[in-house]
């Protein structure tokens, strides 16, 4: 069962207590089947209750919510408590959200990654809400001795019309509080969503302006020691040697340790960290290849050709399809490793003492880091507490627990509270990218421009499946056939925003726009009829929404006045990923011979809009992430070590180079299914196609900015 | 180790450090200023920007002998309750997203404005170009701005 940690406590009940704390409600992310409890502050206090989440309202109205989810920039600090203070009827100026630091051993929807947080809490936050207004409902009803039906509630208050009584919730909190909650609790109509939906403003847009100590690397600890990490400069060496005299000579270090494959320098400060690290002497043995980016290109080649593929899915009889073809269309597309580059690195805090473990940093996998330390230390997993702060980005990276990891040894040699901090350099050479991968696309024509086959091909390193043989166009074809290969490499590969789709939606998208130029279709009718198709006589099983995916086409057709610009070349693109559809145009316009990406239309199913601010702001920063990945991201290796170390040589996308994002939300009341990741993927394949109207040449391999078509172009 | 007087958001402080220890690492590490952000060490990313003199420069690369008496301001310093007009600009525009990089946009927003109180959409884009933004908060940051400028003066 998952509880708060005692620090997380603290912080509620001190907010609670200035608010005169009434009413206290104890609930679960955990359990959709338990309902909210009324709690008292003493037990909270104690830890004897194990709730996860808690609100509290107070005789001043103020209302305190915990918000158990790590906050990484996908805005559910704000997201959550809106969802009760709906339910509520709350007067959201009188809401404060408290961030939960959360400490429990099987937190089931902890991990803030795959777009999941907020579809998950739902259906449970809505019901908190509903249940801490029926309490005050209630004991406003007892008071006032009129039936609790008659009652309503808004802003904070009660109101009993016939008899023009009136009073707000802090008036009846300490009476909801002696009452009991009940295990049924009906929900409001969504149609009547007052609070939801609208635009509501980070809370914690001070904080950040003022430059509170919020992130993983903003903690300190008195006594802390620093330390900076030496691990193997090329993926496929492992540590023979160590030489570290001349660091330990210089001020300030305290230690040189040496763990697994890595040298820690422990001092402090972490510039005399970082200074003390550059005369380490370390000697390496290659304990696997070390592979340079043609030796990748040639592995490619020989796979997508010979490899051992694994069938991932398969319709019909392809071979019969392509030999009746009246054209076929071939396309291979590539894409590069990527380093995540959240602008906070990597960082841990970890203290081992005699009794336990304390772990405080950005971490998306608390739990990860709490078994791996029980690991490394013997100590039963009630004895490691990880304390979680805000985090300066995630994009997949912190869902690893690698640097936590690292704290946990070193403290545990120096025998000392350590906090271990990655440069930009380590950060960005030290692994966990998203995989290189090619694709072989086939697509068989009939005499009509039907497609009757299709073939993908994925190849990937250490890519896992680098297909989603499941999404579009699978469904709509009746011959079809999706496999793959994988090559083991000493380069770490892990989950990246939109795993696998970050790249494979775009390869899709500027595919299907090749076969239909090739069929002498208009790019939007070719997917419809493709989807209809889906629909009428599906190849298979179908486990995308097709009418989903069909209002977020016609919606981006209709908003970006599909096809009648004039000097405006569109490039359009749809995808449907991580539970989400989204439909994008491109626009492209040729200014003094040079095409320039000048727009981006973007129509967003994402289900009911919780928070319009945070979620333009999610697609946005969606679309922009997926453009400049695709234009300039590119991580090159030779011999096992990365070429690209910071962002000198890695570039990223400036506010200079962005297009303007227009985005449309599609109303249609289905339950949120998430915003942190599908805005990405089909922007790569929006700015493709529409290049490719404006230039006549493809772009094939990612980063665009490589291309033929960009050559002389910057 | 030498000791380093500064003057920073209006204070005096004293730091026993290396002469090449860079600004960033003397405000977070010794000063316990820890508003102003590290992001690449190498004055690619603004994360670490600070005023000097009332200038935007990178602490990252500015080493702490180099400051001598010129007056330091901090994201902590820039006003005393959090309401400078970039501030609050940042906040009606609701900027942040991860919010690891604005303390660093705000610092190079609010130079850039004072030197420059009515800008054009141009110079606001050329000036904020140095400052990258991971979670691409860009047509926030250029809106917000825009924003303050219209209610500075
Ligand atoms: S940390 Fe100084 S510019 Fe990036
Ligand atoms: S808000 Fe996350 S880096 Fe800018």
């Amino acid at each position: 069962m998952s509880t708060l940690n005692q620090t997380s406590r603290r912080d509620f009940m001190k907010i609670a207590a200035a608010a005169g704390g009434g009413l206290f409600l104890g609930f679960n992310w955990s359990d959709t089947t338990a309902a909210p409890v009324v709690v008292d502050a003493k037990q909270i206090a104690a830890g004897s209750v194990k709730f996860n989440s808690y609100l509290s309202i107070g005789s001043d109205n103020i209302i305190t919510i915990v918000s158990p989810n790590p906050e990484i920039g996908q805005g559910i600090k704000t997201a959550f408590p809106m969802v009760v203070a709906e339910e509520l009827d709350a007067d959201w100026k009188l809401v404060k959200t408290v961030q939960g630091k959360l400490d429990n051993a099987a937190f089931e929807r902890q991990v803030t990654g795959g777009s999941g947080a907020v579809p998950h809490s739902w259906e449970r936050l809505r019901k908190a809400g509903a249940t801490a207004r029926y309490l005050l409902v209630n004991a406003a009803a007892a008071k006032w001795g009129v039936p609790a039906a008659e009652i309503t509630t808004a802003d904070s208050k009660l109101f009993h019309k016939a008899s023009g009584k009136s009073a707000g919730y802090g008036e009846f909190a300490e009476a909801a509080g002696k009452l009991t909650a009940p295990t049924d609790i009906k929900l409001k109509d969504e149609k009547s969503f007052k609070l939801i939906g609208q635009s509501v403003r980070n809370v914690d847009n001070k904080n950040i302006a003022t430059g509170k100590p919020l992130f993983g690397l903003d903690f300190y600890r008195e006594g802390m020691l620093f330390a900076i990490i030496q691990r193997p400069k090329a993926f496929g060496f492992k540590l023979k040697s160590v030489d570290s005299a001349a660091a330990k000579a210089m001020p300030g270090i305290v230690d040189v340790v040496t763990f697994e494959n890595s040298v820690a320098v422990v001092g402090k400060s972490t510039w005399q960290c970082k200074k003390a690290r550059e005369v380490l002497k370390i000697e390496y043995e290659k304990a696997a290849d070390l592979e340079s980016s043609e030796d990748h290109n040639r592995i490619f080649s020989n796979l997508m050709d010979n490899g051992e593929a694994t069938v991932r899915r398969k319709n019909g009889d392809v071979e019969a399809a392509f030999k009746g073809a009246a054209k076929v269309i071939k396309a291979e597309y590539q894409c590069p490793f990527l380093p995540h580059s959240p602008l906070e690195p990597m960082n841990f805090f970890a203290h081992v003492r005699e009794d336990g473990v304390e772990l405080v940093g950005p971490t998306q996998t608390p739990d990860r880091a709490r078994e791996a330390a029980a690991k490394i230390t013997g100590f039963p997993t009630e004895k490691i507490t990880v304390e979680i702060t805000r985090q300066g980005g995630g994009f997949g990276r912190r869902l690893s627990a690698d640097f936590a990891i690292e704290a946990v040894h070193v403290s545990k040699l120096v025998k000392a509270p350590v906090k271990v901090i990655w440069t930009r350099e380590d950060d960005m050479t030290g692994g966990t990218y998203r995989p290189a991968v090619r694709y072989r696309f086939e697509a068989a024509l009939d005499k009509n421009g039907e497609m009757i086959g299709y073939k993908l091909r994925g190849v990937g390193i250490n890519s896992g499946n680098p297909t989603r043989e499941d999404n579009f166009p699978s469904g709509s074809v009746d011959n079809l056939l999706i496999d793959s290969v994988e090559h083991k490499s000493a380069i770490t590969t892990g989950p990246w925003r939109a795993p696998i789709t970050n790249f494979l939606a775009y390869a899709e998208q500027s595919f299907i726009d090749e076969v239909a130029e090739a069929a002498g279709k208009d790019p939007v009718q070719f997917r419809l009829a493709l989807l209809e198709k889906a629909k009428k006589s599906p190849a298979g099983e179908v486990k995308y929404d097709v009418d989903r995916m069909i209002a977020v086409i016609k919606l981006a057709a209709e908003k970006s006045n599909w096809g009648k610009k004039k000097g405006v070349h569109q490039g359009f693109s749809v995808y449907f990923s991580h539970r989400s559809y989204v439909a994008q145009v491109g626009e492209v316009v040729v200014e003094k011979g040079k095409p320039t990406l000048k727009n981006i239309i973007a129509a967003v199913d994402c289900g009911i809009v919780i928070n319009k601010s945070g979620s333009l702001q999610q697609v946005r920063g969606g679309v922009v992430d997926g453009v400049g990945h695709a234009m300039f991201g590119n991580m090159t290796f030779k011999a096992g070590t990365p070429d690209q170390s910071n962002f000198n040589g890695f570039r990223l996308i400036r506010m200079n180079e962005i297009p303007e994002v227009d985005v449309h939300f599609v109303d249609n009341g289905i339950s949120p299914t998430g915003l942190g990741e599908p805005a990405l993927p089909p922007a790569g394949g929006a700015v493709a196609n529409a290049f490719y109207k404006a230039t006549k040449q493809r772009l094939r391999n990612q980063p665009f900015i490589n291309e033929e078509a960009f050559k002389g172009i910057s | 180790m030498a000791l380093f007087k500064l003057s920073i958001n209006n204070r005096a402080y004293s730091a026993d450090v290396e002469g090449d220890t860079p600004l960033l690492w003397v405000l977070r590490d010794n000063l316990g200023l820890v508003g102003t952000k590290y992001g690449c060490g190498i004055a690619q990313c603004g994360a670490c920007t600070v005023h000097l003199d009332g200038k935007a420069v990178r602490s990252c690369v500015l080493p702490v002998s180099a400051v001598g008496k010129a007056k330091v301001t901090t994201i902590e310093g820039l006003s005393e309750k959090g309401d400078h007009p970039v501030q609050k600009a940042w906040d009606e525009v609701d900027v942040a997203q991860c919010g690891y990089c604005q303390a660093g946009q705000i610092m190079t927003a609010a130079a850039f404005l004072k030197e420059k109180p009515k800008p054009t959409e141009e110079e606001i884009v050329g000036a904020m170009s140095g400052n990258l933004c991971r979670c691409g908060t860009y047509h926030r940051i250029r809106e917000a701005v825009k924003v303050a400028a219209s209610k500075t003066n």
